[in-house]
């Protein structure tokens, strides 16, 4: 029930100096905090850190599914040709326009069907620690979900996973994503 | 630095998993309320650690009114990318904020449709004002209420200790 007031403030244009820095050294912490909030809640809820990592891949997942759309419409990239432009595509347009790190592309199988994103430094970590009970939670398993989510509207089956993770001890995060097959077109992919 | 769709894309993923999660749960008659509370809650932690990592160059503030106009102006053109449109209070501790275009709200409707499912998408937001209120010295009720999309007004209720 809202209490009926008497006074309107008017609010006026901040006229701060440095203002947009400002906004945007706030705006990347918004999506990592309440990322952090999310696992602090999914290791509340489940007993053990693989079912925390499989929730964050299905949460990555419906998130991907839609991601794709807000990705093709901002961005102006066309079709892939192959599975080497796609990986280009992922790592300097992409991961660049959502969370302004571009990993590096290495690693290629001789087959060409499976490679490597090493992240310097991955946004979602910033200021997480993980305790010592949750050696096998594998921290930004969204990321996961939210790449196969993505490919998979784009007729890509493709198999995701952390090889590295800072959090773990090791120096560099690194992803290992691995082309499975093309999907028909006629396949509904519904939430899961 | 993180695009702000991916914040949005989150958020409607999580009201999405807690509501699904309390579903398969027993107890129905308790679900929308553990919801709510879950999803405030989190945006509450959220709300705290925002203004932790702001204290560098925290102005001071002089009255209650400084922190309101703060958060109206400052801290919600950061989070939604506009400031509040309107600010009222009685001067007695309550403060009424009203987003015209609600960022999380723009994409549901424009109207009436889907009005029942807005207080699952506003919860968050709730705790993130009672989280931010908190760290910078305000303890709070907060409250929010929809009658037209993607129109939406927070009451702010400041706890006098």
């Amino acid at each position: 029930m809202l209490v009926s007031c008497c006074y309107e403030i008017p609010i006026f244009l901040s006229k701060k100096k440095n203002f947009k820095t400002y906004i945007a050294r706030f705006n990347s912490e918004l999506f990592t905090l309440t990322y952090g909030a999310l696992v602090t809640q999914l290791c509340k809820d489940y007993e053990n850190d693989e079912e925390v990592n499989k929730q964050l891949d299905k949460m990555g997942y419906n998130i991907g599914v839609r991601l794709i759309e807000d990705f093709l419409a901002r961005s102006s990239v066309g079709r892939c040709h192959d599975f080497r432009e796609t990986a280009d595509v992922i790592a300097k347009v992409a991961f660049k326009m959502y969370l302004g790190v571009t990993p590096s592309v290495t690693n290629w199988s001789p087959a060409g069907d499976e490679f490597s994103l090493i992240l310097e430094s991955n946004p979602l970590v910033d200021f997480v620690e993980l305790p010592d009970n949750h050696s096998n939670l594998v921290y930004s398993s969204l990321l996961c979900g939210v790449l196969r989510g993505a490919l998979e509207m784009v007729q890509m089956a493709v198999d995701v996973r952390f090889a590295q993770d800072t959090l773990r001890g090791d120096s560099v995060t690194e992803i290992r994503m691995k082309f499975i097959k093309r999907i028909e077109e006629n396949l509904p992919a519904g939430d899961e | 630095m993180a695009d702000n769709a991916l914040f949005e894309f989150l958020h409607m993923e999580i009201v999405a998993h807690v509501y699904k999660e309390q579903a398969t749960r027993e107890d129905i008659d308790k679900e929308r309320v553990t919801c709510v509370s879950t999803l405030e809650l989190m945006g509450f932690r959220v709300g705290q650690g925002l203004i932790e990592r702001f204290t560098k160059d925290c102005p001071t503030f002089k009255d209650d009114l400084d922190i309101m106009k703060f958060l109206c102006k400052d801290l919600w053109s950061t989070i939604f990318k506009k400031q509040i449109d309107n600010l009222r209070t009685n001067h007695q501790g309550t403060y009424v904020l009203q987003d015209n275009k609600f960022a999380l709200l723009t994409q549901f409707s424009s109207g009436k449709q889907y009005l029942e499912e807005a207080p699952k998408y506003l919860a968050f937001s709730c705790g993130l004002i009672r989280g931010a209120l908190s760290n910078l010295g305000l303890e709070s009720v907060v409250t929010a209420e929809v009658s037209l999309m993607p129109s939406c007004k927070f009451q702010v209720v400041i706890q006098k200790l």
